[in-house]
């Protein structure tokens, strides 16, 4: 497959020094070990808010580095979690005399890697606090699986939380919002191409040309199921409608919706996605309060979508409408 | 007959050599039931590995495990750094100042360190993991031991049982890790982890005597 890529070993670190050299009034980045960081970091009194995960998702995670998002990011290899060091080293970088709240999606690499940064933290006295992201309906959460996987809900909680830091509110209460973000948000994914992880430079799966995946993940790996592919408005009842059932999303709830594309899928098909999704929310009578269409959380140039709802209030309806000045996402200033 | 120091700079070389050799194919199953990047990714930490290798070479057996656990950790990410990560911190405590092990002293200390791969991924057998061709050969080195065998054939034993527990995972539904998202799709795989354990007795059946 043809990618705009110049050595495939090195793709991490050129898309670095090309974020590094687009955002310098953003962020910084450090090398060695890899991390994005706030420019201002550390903001004395804040609560640094970090996260990070595999690369290939991107603007996941880096693109969300910046006031009233998160203090830093730190991208591991293409779809492989960052290792305990560059989390340190970031939490260090982020510590502003107020603690750290890790923002961690539900993968046992991503789990593991932080638990053992947190624990180096920890031995430096810096106060880190952890929650897991694991919105994804198309696992079922039982003692047979690994749980279910954090996908769309990382980012609105990134920005919901990011906000709420911003305002210098404790790490306790942080955790708190951020749980209670991940506790109302349900997310569903579907695939209709593969991709390719530059190292491997062969699709990690084969999907025959009229076929498609149900409940996929963000790294690429194959899903739940494989179905004969469908029109844009069954595909979309196929995901809202285990989403809406899961929580459940009721009659008279506000909601906060992310029509995400996998990174191969152009704008005008999500749009289509959209307006289905729009008229199955008003046949449930549930309220659509705020909306993101676009490429959020991508799985390199993977075709499909995922969606995401997030019940929301006054309060989460307010921190995301806080300002916010990332490479990503830019309003209110 | 002891294990020496040198004979763990020579196992780490080989097991190197042999994730260099079988990176395609630890990707390959990692796309079946993964994401595709175990191969690369344990490629990459041996290959640190050796780089650091040089500056323990001096030390006691403890310091050549630390020095390889701390490069892995650093280097290989997902899930595969913290828990071989673990494995190799947790022997390297078990063999700390000692410049020579016993077969009974190596049993022991590959036990200790999967204990630790099973604490820290909070996994069993049967779960399709490492772990699964990871304790037939600590039972085989075991019994071995106890059987008071020569330290080859104890090795060779482990092997085997390394690679009968890699491939007994094939047909096993996978409860941990990113295969356990696939549900009953991930049976009539066999683990990628599995596989590289497999390959790390490999490489100790034929350096570590």
């Amino acid at each position: 497959m043809k990618k705009l890529i110049n050595n495939p070993d090195e793709v991490v670190r050129d898309s670095l020094l090309g974020v590094a050299a687009a955002h310098p009034d953003l962020v910084k980045v450090h090398f060695d070990p890899n991390y994005i960081v706030r420019a201002d970091a550390p903001v004395r009194g804040k609560v640094g808010v970090v996260s990070g995960g595999g690369s290939g998702h991107e603007p996941m995670h880096g693109g969300y580095v910046g006031m009233g998002m998160l203090d830093a990011a730190c991208p591991g290899a293409v779809f492989t979690s960052p290792t305990p060091d560059q989390i340190f080293e970031a939490t260090k970088a982020v510590d502003g005399g107020a603690g750290v709240l890790h923002i961690v999606k539900n993968y046992t690499g991503d789990v593991l890697n932080f638990e053992m940064a947190a624990d180096l933290a920890g031995m430096e006295d810096i106060k880190v606090e952890a929650v897991v992201i694991n919105d994804d309906v198309a696992v079922e959460d039982s003692l047979y699986t690994a749980g279910r996987r954090g996908v769309g809900t990382t980012v609105l909680a990134e920005k919901i939380v990011g906000a709420a830091a911003e305002e210098k509110r404790p790490l306790a209460e942080l955790t708190e919002l951020c749980r209670k973000v991940n506790a109302n948000g349900r997310s569903m994914g579907m695939a209709l191409t593969s991709c390719v992880v530059p190292s491997a430079g062969k699709p990690t799966f084969e999907l025959p040309e009229d076929e498609m995946e149900i409940g996929i993940g963000i790294h690429g790996e194959p899903g739940r199921r494989r179905v004969k592919i469908q029109s844009a408005r069954e595909i979309t009842e196929k995901l809202a409608e285990p989403v809406i059932k899961d929580l459940p999303f009721k009659k008279g709830d506000r909601v906060l919706v992310l029509v995400n594309g996998m990174g191969g899928t152009p704008l005008i098909e999500l749009y289509i996605v959209y307006h289905e999704l729009a008229k199955i929310l008003d046949n449930h009578g549930i309220q659509v309060a705020r909306n993101l269409v676009g490429n959020y959380i991508t799985s390199l140039e993977m075709a499909g979508c995922s969606i995401t709802l997030l019940k929301m209030d006054d309060e989460l309806i307010r921190l995301w409408d806080a300002p916010v000045r990332t490479p990503a996402l830019r309003w209110g200033v | 007959m002891a294990i020496t120091s040198e004979n763990f700079i020579k196992w780490l070389e080989n097991y190197a050599a042999l994730l260099n050799e079988n990176k395609a194919y630890l990707t390959d199953l990692d796309s079946e039931i993964g994401d595709a990047d175990h191969g690369i990714n344990m490629d990459r930490g041996f290959q640190a590995v050796l780089k650091k290798l040089p500056d323990a070479a001096d030390g006691d057996i403890g310091a050549i495990l630390k020095t390889t656990a701390m490069a892995l950790i650093s280097s290989v990410g997902g899930a595969s750094g913290p828990l071989y990560g673990t494995l190799f911190l947790e022997m390297a405590k078990s063999a700390d100042g000692k410049a020579e092990l016993t077969l009974e002293e190596w049993a022991a200390s590959l036990a200790v360190g999967v204990e630790g791969v099973a604490r820290r991924g909070k996994a069993g057998a049967g779960n399709k993991t490492m772990l699964d061709a990871l304790f037939p050969a600590v039972e085989a080195l075991k019994q071995a031991s106890s059987e008071k065998r020569h330290l080859k054939e104890a090795l060779q034993a482990s092997c085997n049982a390394a690679e009968e527990g890699m491939k007994a995972t094939i047909p096993m539904v996978a409860k941990k890790g990113r295969a356990s998202y696939l549900g009953e799709r991930s049976a009539g795989h066999q683990d990628p982890g599995a596989t590289s354990s497999f390959l790390m007795l490999k490489a100790a059946a034929e350096s570590l005597a």
